[in-house]
């Protein structure tokens, strides 16, 4: 090998044909599904197919947008899909009165977006004290709620379907704000709010000092309890929000099907994304792409008539490849 | 001779772990391999073990030249080792650990009543009477041990290595620890023993090798080298690289005790330690390796408890339960081991460079970017960093680079105590000058410094004053007008005449 003098010389680095895949690959993968869809898929380029992809994929967003937080302290969350349950369960049955009867329908309504935002905020904080205090494996703490999450919605529902309609309620799945659906606009401010606590905060450096090197961080006087509480909080709470988007826009709560793969959905996109799984990097515009390459795959087979079993496939096969690229990027 | 290593080379990418080493081990006798990190002790074990291969020289094993290309083949030929974090799995039973991968078997399915008694058989050899199908973790680490042992016994060992196989071990259990050692003797094994207590090395080795920086320095019968000797060997001189620092001429006894210690104990590492660090001063703290400096280190610092003993900080006493309460106080810690300690590998220059200073550089939560960037732009220029720019990831950088960025991490905080845990380690000669001369302008600018190092020179050129520590303990305080090589030999061979207290 005739490297050494390279090695010596660490100031002007390149980045490997590798790391450039690693960190724009999903930005490529993403027009090259535009580009494919605007081709072959008829009327792809429409209000409606924007708005139907953008819908759909608000809710994995959110969740995600947590998911990325928890995996930059090297966490994982598996219990998100049960919190959306939870989150989905309690809102009709605070506006419905069920809990404790309201007159006023603004306070009840009002209270269904905050109460179940805050349980599942809690659920959060709860599955970071398992982490933090008893130093239990991130994915083993927060498979208690995975399990129990979803139980405890069907025996707070008794295991019924909770149909309603409420439009204030419901505004936050179908309405629309300036044009654009309100869950579209929250999953942008949600992101954009995320970007910019790991960009701008000191609590985002230590976030990603937590997850690059423990250790190092609690020598440098990092509340590394606290860091990785408030991210497992976090990550509860959005899962609240997308619970409530679900159960409203489809009118009807089931606590069986609320966030059901959810947790799976959201680490995936991270994953697509180019997060390390491993912790230490926060790509928040990562995960919103990731999101959105895994939702166009799926809305283009369904599109060109590929069954969604077979969609499933698909999004394995892509998490393999963002998975293996990203692993040899870093080991170049 | 059962074992005879002459003229192993072995080069890590272009630069020498070994260099015509040399290792001759005679029938069922005990070796002591001593030498500081880096000296080449692992490399020239991993070599035998065919853990690496070696790039020059001959291994000739039970009289037959050899050339082991696995651990798995060493094993079969006779030699096992014994790791210092055992290598036992810890919820399977002592029997089951002791026929790991060698399972006996009957009609292809394990053989559990042969697999109990073979183990309880050699446990009896080493007098050890336990319940064999208890989980290995249900025992300490003294009998842990013994399964090691038991295991590689079984395998016919004919040399059994052990690193550090009294680490973890109290008194009583290293007594245990030598009974079987001795019984391995008796039964014709040669033992490989690595370990820095110079007492247990005398009480049970025959011979001694010495190695330093990568070369077999010295071989000698126990008794015929004293102690003295044996550090002079380990540590060596290096050439005189860096010539005394001057020291502004002020009565150190004059200035305020900063920092002290008084029979501070933690764990079985720090047992009875005395230290104070003045203001202004670099306080020196050496001892070979394993005799607790760190570990006193970490206790200041808040990252281990203060057991027993006390910790006063500017007269007041202390005992930090985490590092973020040290750091309060403005104490700062430069680790021993910048990788596994220090650098956040992937985050930049900057990033990791106001780490500790980030909650006060923060307005409304928010990083102040333009203060951030003045302070790291300032650091950079006054340590003489180089970096392609501040962005760039710290994991890119020369070790020194790096030091000198993990430095800065204190220095911008205004710490009044700095401890920095062998601060040169790993670094080029022309940095090592350059960091012990800015930790002597910041002391002469009023910071109380406690430099760890196990580089005699290093101590001599920047210290005001040394503590000694041994096995936990501290045994000597060398004041500036004694400092001198001679001194600091004596006192880390802990060889003080109890009655004068005086230095032999």
């Amino acid at each position: 090998m005739t490297m050494t003098d390279t090695s010596l010389k660490p100031t002007a680095t390149t980045a490997s044909p590798l790391q450039l895949v690693s960190r724009y690959g999903v930005f490529v993968a993403f027009l090259a599904l535009l580009v494919f869809n605007i081709a072959v898929t008829p009327n792809f380029l429409s209000w409606q197919t924007l708005n139907v992809n953008l819908t759909q994929v608000a809710t994995i967003v959110i969740v995600a947008t947590g998911m990325t937080l928890v995996i930059a302290t090297g966490g994982i969350d598996l219990s998100v899909g049960s919190l959306m349950a939870i989150s989905g369960a309690l809102a009709p049955m605070i506006f419905m009165g069920k809990l404790l009867p309201i007159d006023n329908m603004a306070l009840a309504v009002t209270l269904a977006f905050i109460i179940p935002v805050l349980v599942a905020a809690a659920c959060g904080w709860f599955n970071g004290f398992l982490v933090t205090h008893f130093r239990i494996q991130p994915i083993v703490a927060t498979l208690v709620f995975f399990i129990a999450g979803r139980g405890i919605a069907q025996v707070m529902t008794n295991g019924n379907l909770q149909v309603f309609k409420n439009p204030p309620f419901q505004f936050i799945a179908m309405g629309h704000i300036a044009g654009i659906p309100a869950q579209v606009v929250l999953m942008v401010v949600i992101a954009i709010l995320a970007y910019c606590l790991i960009r701008f905060t000191v609590l985002g450096r230590q976030i990603i000092a937590v997850g690059g090197n423990e250790k190092a961080a609690r020598l440098t006087g990092i509340p590394v309890r606290r860091v990785k509480t408030f991210v497992y909080v976090i990550s509860g709470a959005l899962a609240g929000i997308a619970g409530l988007i679900v159960v409203a826009r489809n009118s009807a709560s089931d606590a069986n099907l609320v966030g059901m793969g959810m947790e799976l959905d959201a680490i995936a996109a991270v994953a697509v994304g180019g997060s390390l799984l491993t912790g230490g990097r926060a790509n928040i515009f990562g995960t919103l792409m990731g999101a959105l390459v895994i939702q166009l795959v799926r809305y283009t087979l369904l599109a060109n008539g590929v069954p969604d079993a077979a969609a499933l496939v698909v999004k394995a096969g892509l998490i393999v490849v963002a998975v293996f690229i990203q692993q040899r990027a870093d080991r170049s | 001779m059962l074992l005879s290593m002459q003229g192993i080379s072995k080069s890590f990418a272009g630069i020498a772990a070994l260099q015509s080493a040399s290792l001759e081990i005679g029938e069922s006798e005990i070796m002591a391999l001593v030498g500081q990190n880096g000296a080449g002790k692992s490399t020239l074990i991993k070599i035998l073990t065919g853990a690496y291969q070696r790039d020059e020289g001959t291994i000739r094993f039970q009289g037959k030249d050899v050339s082991f290309s696995s651990p798995a083949e060493s094993q079969a030929a006779g030699i096992a080792t014994i790791y210092q974090e055992i290598n036992l799995a810890p919820q399977r039973s002592v029997a089951e650990n002791i026929y790991l991968s060698r399972e006996p078997r009957r009609f292809g399915l394990l053989d559990r009543k042969a697999m109990r008694e073979g183990a309880a058989k050699v446990l009896k050899v080493f007098n050890l009477d336990i319940d064999v199908d208890l989980p290995v973790a249900r025992f300490n680490a003294a009998t842990r041990q013994m399964v090691s042992i038991a295991r590689a016994v079984t395998q016919n060992a004919r040399l059994l290595i052990m690193d550090e196989p009294t680490s973890s071990l109290d008194e009583r259990e290293v007594e245990i620890l030598f009974r079987t050692i001795r019984t391995l003797k008796q039964n014709g094994v040669a033992v490989v023993f690595i370990g820095h207590r110079l007492d247990e090395l005398y009480a049970i080795c025959d011979r001694v090798t010495i190695m330093r920086d990568g070369h077999t320095v010295a071989v000698s019968a126990m008794n015929d080298m004293p102690k003295m000797e044996l550090v002079r060997h380990m540590l060596g001189r290096e050439l005189a690289a860096f010539q005394a620092l001057a020291r502004d001429a002020g009565s150190d006894d004059a200035r305020p005790v900063r920092l002290e210690l008084k029979n501070a104990g933690s764990g079985l590492r720090v047992r009875d330690v005395d230290l104070s660090i003045r203001q202004g001063e670099i306080s020196g703290l050496a001892g070979l390796l394993g005799s607790g400096r760190t570990e006193t280190a970490r206790i200041i610092f808040g990252v281990d408890r203060l057991e027993r003993g006390s910790l006063h900080f500017n007269g007041s006493e202390r005992n930090y339960a985490e590092p973020a309460a040290a750091i309060a106080d403005g104490i700062g810690l430069v680790s021993e081991d910048r990788k596994v300690d220090g650098i956040i590998p992937d985050m930049s220059i900057r990033e990791n460079m106001t780490l500790a200073l980030l909650p006060k550089l923060k307005k409304a939560g928010i990083v102040d970017r333009a203060r951030q960037d003045e302070i790291v732009s300032r650091f950079i220029r006054s340590l003489g960093v180089k970096c392609a720019s501040p962005d760039q990831p710290i994991k890119e950088l020369s070790g020194g680079n790096q030091q000198k960025v993990l430095l800065a991490r204190w220095l911008c905080t205004d710490p009044s105590v700095l401890i920095v845990d062998e601060p040169t380690r790993g670094i080029d000669i022309g940095a090592k000058s350059e960091i012990l001369k800015l930790l002597r302008s910041l002391a002469d600018e009023g910071l109380s410094v406690l430099m760890i190092s196990s580089e005699l020179e290093e101590l001599l050129a920047a210290a005001d004053r040394v503590t000694v520590l041994s096995d936990g303990m501290s045994v000597a305080v060398l004041p500036r007008q004694q400092l001198s090589e001679q001194n600091l030999l004596a006192a880390m061979a802990h060889q003080i005449d109890g009655a004068s207290g005086e230095l032999a």
